[in-house]
């Protein structure tokens, strides 16, 4: 599903340069559940955007579900995220002035699905992390914990195959917490590929497979067969 | 996305901060009424100015002679003769002797411009009667002491009763009233109203002048110019110099007030543009503020897969939306403004159409030329840094 191949991100700072990914080889297989794990500063969230399309690499290959996208332009990558990626970031970042429904709805928007059809597909999500009835709410008006299940209402509203999670759990309190982090794996049970980008190492032990990342390379890839 | 969802989308964000959207959209609202205001109003000015005239005789030609000495003039028999010989060209040729004269009845007093004419003078004028007859032949023949009055010496020396058949004593003779004119508007001084004609043979002796003006009418407005060459080369035969007349043809003093009052347009709208102007930076500076407020949001959008061009289209959308709805708001204005103030000057109101036409484009032209700038801005964020920014 995803395959990243000798990836290096190297931002030149004037004279010296700065390998953000000092040669990231790693494959996820489709279904996997797996944590990059790594403090600030290791290159976590540097791998988090290049395999969200948010950003290319330097040089290597990186394959998302068959398609190289190291080399696609802007355009393309926005197409790429918007078909095959759902994000869940640590902030929610949803749109503030934007009903709940209606921010769910975005991505079916920007994929060209006709209204009626995209208020069905976005309900459905909403149902799915069980906050259907507060669909015509501002997102302010929600708890954190409710605003980050809107937030993952909205990354598998469009089934994307993959579901990309940024410290997803970073700005909850651990009972909410704990909740976010059963709804993703009960995600990646019904199928969904997850990836969850954590600094929290309790976090990172419900997870069956776990890479470490430390100043740009991979010092582990651990696999606890018992979590599978 | 398409435009409808683009267009939802711009008018929910205006609405989400209307002061400001109303803020920005004054600029255009302003400038869009100004142009309309200005060009409805010269135009209603223009046509004010233009009726007036041809009520004076659109087709009328004065001729004035400054003379020679004292056999080089032009007789009124002569003139006529003019007439007679081109009669599907020249309509009337009618002396128009002025007399500085005072007028009196009983205790009233008027001094004013009285005028010589002939029996066909109205006709030239294109004025007609409120009451009696016209000056005619015979008045003029036998030098008879009858005279034509407007409503303003109805007013002053007659204190509004009918004057017909009652005596006015102008330069100590005494005339007798034979005709009223109608009221050509307001009935002042300085007005169309403060008219006394007499048979200029009449006239002619109170002064002891000749004839050095006269009024000529072209039979239709096609034979304007050909009258007027006809009039030239008969003078210049006369006078062998173009020195000792001159002819004042009322058309091209239309020409000439039209010329200058669109000079006078092309000038006004010009300032009204600058104002559009200012209204469009005005719309390009907040797009620039919304854009910066809004970084976070174009890096959500961007990261739910939105293109360049989808973030380009609605920041572009919203500017044109902004300076759109300024440009209607600006048209309803420039009318109900445009109507009072042409009400307040008292000409009627003549809304130009084209200038609404041209004044809506411009401003919807202003969204897209000033918005296009904050919205490619927009489009380039770099999703990440748009998503990490406070």
């Amino acid at each position: 599903m995803i395959t990243l191949t000798d990836v290096y991100k190297i931002y030149s700072d004037g004279d010296s340069e700065i390998h953000a990914l000092d040669g990231i080889s790693l494959h996820v297989g489709k279904g996997e559940f797996v944590a990059i794990v790594g403090s600030s500063g290791s290159g976590k969230s540097t791998c988090m955007n290049i395999i969200g399309c948010l950003d290319v690499p330097t040089s290597g290959t990186y394959q998302l579900d068959g398609t190289d996208v190291s080399t696609m332009h802007e355009k393309e990558l926005a197409h790429i995220r918007n078909q095959r990626l759902g994000f869940v970031f640590q902030q929610y970042n949803l749109i503030p002035k934007l009903n709940i429904v209606e921010n769910v709805e975005l991505p079916l928007l920007y994929r060209g699905i006709s209204s009626s059809e995209r208020r069905k597909m976005a309900m459905e999500a909403l149902d799915r992390v069980g906050i259907a009835d507060r669909a015509k709410k501002l997102p302010a008006q929600l708890s954190g914990g409710q605003q980050q299940r809107v937030s993952i209402a909205r990354a598998l509203a469009g089934r994307p195959p993959v579901i990309l999670a940024d410290e997803p759990t970073g700005a909850l309190d651990s009972r909410t917490g704990r909740e976010v982090l059963d709804f993703m794996k009960k995600l990646n049970v019904d199928g969904t590929t997850v990836v969850l980008i954590t600094h929290d190492n309790s976090i990172a032990a419900e997870i069956p497979r776990v890479i470490r990342i430390y100043d740009g390379k991979i010092t582990s890839d651990e696999r606890r067969e018992d979590l599978l | 996305m398409n435009i409808q969802q683009s267009l939802r989308l711009a008018l929910k964000s205006l609405a989400s901060s209307k002061m400001r959207s109303f803020l920005t959209m004054l600029g255009i609202i302003i400038g869009v009424a100004a142009v309309i205001i200005i060009v409805s109003l010269m135009s209603s000015l223009t046509n004010y100015v233009i009726s007036t005239f041809e009520d004076m005789g659109a087709n009328l030609i004065t001729v004035n002679i400054s003379g020679r000495g004292g056999n080089r003039s032009v007789s009124p028999e002569e003139m006529q003769m003019l007439a007679l010989e081109h009669p599907d060209i020249i309509g009337y040729i009618s002396p128009s002797l002025s007399v500085r004269v005072a007028a009196k009845v009983g205790n009233n007093n008027v001094t004013l411009q009285a005028t010589g004419v002939n029996e066909f003078y109205d006709e030239i004028k294109q004025q007609t009667l409120q009451a009696g007859r016209s000056l005619s032949f015979s008045d003029v023949d036998a030098r008879s002491k009858n005279c034509v009055i407007g409503t303003y010496l109805v007013k002053e020396l007659f204190d509004g009763a009918n004057p017909l058949g009652q005596t006015l004593t102008v330069n100590g003779f005494d005339f007798t009233v034979v005709g009223v004119l109608e009221e050509t508007g307001n009935s002042t001084a300085s007005g169309g109203d403060n008219v006394l004609l007499l048979p200029y043979t009449t006239a002619k002796q109170l002064t002891g002048s000749n004839v050095n003006t006269y009024s000529v009418s072209a039979k239709t407005k096609d034979t304007i110019d050909a009258t007027n060459a006809l009039l030239e080369s008969f003078l210049l035969e006369k006078f062998d110099s173009d020195d000792y007349y001159t002819l004042i043809d009322q058309a091209a003093i239309i020409e000439e007030l039209n010329k200058l009052i669109g000079m006078m347009t092309t000038m006004l709208v010009g300032i009204a543009a600058v104002s559009l102007l200012v209204g469009g930076i005005g719309v390009m500076n907040i797009m620039l503020v919304s854009v910066t407020e809004r970084t976070r949001e174009i890096g959500i959008r961007k990261s739910l897969g939105a293109t360049p061009w989808d973030i380009l289209g609605q920041f572009l959308v919203e500017a044109c939306v902004t300076s759109g709805i300024g440009g209607l708001l600006g048209i309803a204005l420039g009318m109900g403004g445009g109507s009072v103030i042409a009400g307040l000057i008292g000409i009627p109101f003549t809304l130009s159409v084209s200038s609404i036409l041209i004044a809506f484009s411009v401003s919807a032209a202003i969204g897209i030329g000033f918005g296009f700038f904050p919205a490619r801005k927009a489009s380039r964020l770099n999703p990440i840094d748009a998503l990490r920014y406070d």
